[in-house]
């Protein structure tokens, strides 16, 4: 497949960017990564996805596709002779969608809420959430690995893209905060799986290191406490 | 063997309208059971345990939640009749994207719509009328944001029609004079008897709300 087919628009720290290309990897398909630099947004990122102006994008042929687990599912459906990535049974599927879903409006939202929460007492209940959310993410991989490595059985799928991105940003909040998150003790399958998880093929080049994403968490939790801000 | 299926819901739910809508499309008979939000049964609290929410779609014993997994869930169960979700990849990426912005935004404007005042309520006035201008975009000259027909982005947002009223009359405005498109799309879809049967009538929301409202002493 001509590399100039695909592109993705992206960003190397973003977990959302990252769960594009672990998809492609997945299906063994060449892109062009055009990175946006941070703080600015491209005519092409501003032309492509106008509604949300958001990265990720994947750019096919001319059309783009935005919106990271929409862009995984249009992945797994265009080369749909590649490793499946969803599952294939309707109620599996409705499973793993829940959980991404999950994921994105109520577990990441708390562990940004957790990077942002100054003060011991915000602090606290911060990650109070993060860990509760975490030991049901614990339950949900021991119920739909079913003994094996992943969320989705031998191989990575579509939950454990859609969860294993944000582990970079997981072990930065760690070591940040002196904490851990993922325990053997706690979280057993979700530590074992991590660590599979990051090996994996389709994982290990696009997952960025943590010393790397630890100077990039300094000014994204800059950003997000100025957010927090009341307004003058 | 039969399917079992049962639906717990809240009549006047946006998100529960979508998995009515989708069931009749496709013909399904299911047992209906309306939620008591204030009092939730132990079937709902085992059902969806995470969110304790409405709609849960129970099909043989299994429950499904979060009302647009359902919906295509649904679309992949009974895919012989309706098909909501188009075949091709490109089409279906485009109606996910297009129900997850409904999604993003409809519910929580609406709101905001009609339970703040003042300069927060124009704000939310101006962001929701922009939201329908997009949509409108969107949809264009096809008759369904499906194309020629009714899909997954339809059924999606054509629930929020029947909180128009509560919309418009709490935010003192008309959705009609600025959107007549949008309008005639809504008018468009409640001719199907998928769509008719399946959400209240806007005054019977409104009368709803405005219920709420005292009991909950908002002026």
């Amino acid at each position: 497949m001509a590399k100039n087919d695909l592109k993705v628009l992206g960003a190397w720290p973003s977990p959302f960017v990252m769960r594009a290309r672990i998809a492609l990897n997945i299906k063994s398909l060449d892109y062009e990564f055009l990175e946006e630099t941070f703080g600015s947004k491209s005519q092409l990122l501003l032309q492509s996805n106008p509604v949300h102006k958001k990265i990720p994008v994947l750019i096919h042929g001319d059309k783009p596709i935005c919106e990271s687990l929409v862009i995984v599912e249009y992945i797994d459906e265009v080369w749909a002779s590649g490793p499946s990535i969803l599952p294939s049974q309707p109620y599996d599927r409705a499973t793993a969608r829940f959980w991404a879903s999950y994921i994105d409006e109520k577990w990441f939202p708390a562990l940004k809420g957790f990077a942002a929460a100054q003060g011991e007492e915000a602090r606290k209940a911060a990650i109070e959430q993060v860990v509760e959310g975490l030991a049901l993410l614990e339950d949900a991989f021991q119920k739909t690995s079913k003994g094996k490595d992943f969320f989705s059985g031998d191989k990575i799928g579509y939950l454990d893209i859609a969860f294993g991105c944000f582990l970079g940003w997981l072990r930065v909040t760690e070591k940040m905060n002196g904490i851990k998150l993922l325990d053997e003790t706690k979280t057993p399958g979700l530590a074992k799986w991590a660590h599979k998880f990051c090996a994996d093929a389709a994982v290990k080049d696009v997952m960025p290191e943590t010393e790397k994403l630890a100077e990039v968490a300094k000014i994204v939790i800059a950003k997000l406490r100025g957010a927090g801000a009341p307004p003058k | 063997m039969a399917d079992q299926v049962v639906l717990l819901d809240f009549w006047p739910s946006p998100f529960g309208m979508r998995l009515r809508i989708a069931l009749a499309e496709k013909g399904v008979q299911y047992e209906y059971k309306d939620e008591d939000l204030r009092n939730k049964s132990p079937l709902l609290l085992q059902s969806n345990p995470v969110h304790k929410k409405i709609p849960v779609l129970i099909h043989n014993g299994k429950a499904v939640s979060e009302s647009l997994i359902a919906v295509q869930y649904i679309d992949e169960v009974w895919k012989d009749k309706a098909p909501l979700l188009p075949s091709d990849p490109h089409l279906r990426a485009h109606a996910r994207f297009w129900a997850d912005y409904v999604d993003k935004k409809m519910y929580e404007i609406g709101r905001k719509v009609w339970t703040t005042k003042g300069e927060e309520q124009d704000a939310a006035k101006k962001e929701f009328l922009e939201c329908i201008s997009v949509l409108e975009g969107e949809l264009g000259d096809k008759p369904y944001f499906g194309g020629k027909t009714f899909g997954f982005v339809d059924v999606a947002l054509i629930p929020f029609s029947s909180w128009l009223s509560v919309y418009e009359k709490f935010g003192n405005f008309s959705v009609e004079a600025e959107h007549p498109k949008f309008i005639a799309w809504v008018k468009r879809c409640l001719e199907k008897e998928s769509v008719s049967k399946s959400i209240p009538d806007q005054q019977k929301v409104y009368d709803f709300v405005l219920e709420m409202r005292k009991k909950l002493g908002i002026e």
